[in-house]
């Protein structure tokens, strides 16, 4: 076993610890939000996907921009990763907002500027992952999602303030600017993004390590096609 | 416990579950993509093994 792998059962394991002590903190030491009750417990998963999966769009962004620069593939290969890894977050993020909204708002979906603004996002962000698919030539897949990307990356900051700029269904924000969440509460919030960052960067490596696989197979490929 | 509260908390554990499922299903994704491209690597180096053999 590599250095990688221990690196990832390590964090895996963290990760899983970190996960058990809050899910029991949360259930049996967390008193309920007094207007929404238990459900409200939701958000320590909502808002910490949510976070997690930004952080993967940006670094996608970063990665993006470093290809284009230095046109290395290990920077593709990241962006890629997390990329699809930041798209599994996102998931999180609307279908726990999902379940939240049946609740709180009696529906499991409304054309709200928040919630079709992160769904656009999302499949903005699927698009890649397709238009990746559709290119055989490496370096010209690379270049032109590295494009992609950095395009995709200008629909997060109008994900992120929209509840801001428009008048919305959603909550406004409990965390910046006015936030008023209470403290237990919002040490939770950021407790809980703890694991789900950790999930994130061994799923991120492990993707990578996929890419890399790919990128091998592709090179054998070529030395047999080349007898 | 009122109807409403165990409802809340039913959608609750729907929301957790809701996360792990999609979780685990990225993870089992991942998992499957290695199996193959593993299965590939071996294929095509045996396939590279077996032409200098010849």
């Amino acid at each position: 076993m590599g250095l990688r792998d221990k690196i990832m059962i390590g964090l895996g394991a963290l990760a899983a610890v970190l996960l058990t002590r809050n899910i029991w903190v949360m259930l049996t030491g967390l008193p309920d939000e007094a207007f929404q009750g238990a459900i409200f417990r939701i958000i320590f998963f909502h808002v910490p996907a949510a976070f997690t999966c930004f952080l993967c769009f940006f670094l996608a962004l970063v990665a993006g921009v470093v290809y284009l620069v230095r046109k290395n593939l290990q920077w593709d290969a990241f962006a890629v990763s997390v990329t699809e890894v930041g798209l599994a977050f996102g998931a999180i993020n609307l279908i726990s907002g999902m379940i939240w909204a049946r609740i709180i708002w009696g529906i499991w979906w409304t054309w709200d500027w928040r919630l079709t603004s992160m769904l656009v996002c999302w499949l903005l962000y699927a698009g890649y992952l397709v238009l990746r698919r559709a290119i055989e030539e490496t370096t010209e897949r690379a270049r032109l999602g590295a494009v992609m990307l950095i395009l995709n990356f200008s629909v997060v900051p109008f994900v992120f303030f929209s509840i801001k700029w428009f008048r919305t269904q959603h909550p406004q924000p409990v965390l910046f600017g006015d936030g008023k969440m209470d403290e237990i509460y919002r040490t939770m919030l950021y407790g809980n993004w703890v694991p789900l960052l950790l999930i994130a960067a061994v799923l991120v490596m492990l993707r990578m390590r996929q890419e890399n696989q790919q990128r091998e197979i592709d090179a054998l490929r070529r030395a047999a096609h080349s007898f | 416990m009122s109807d409403s509260e165990a409802r809340n908390f039913t959608y609750l554990a729907y929301g957790l579950i809701a996360c792990w499922v999609i979780l685990v299903a990225y993870v089992l994704t991942l998992t499957a993509r290695g199996r193959r491209l593993t299965r590939q690597l071996d294929n095509v180096k045996r396939m590279l093994e077996d032409r200098e053999s010849k």
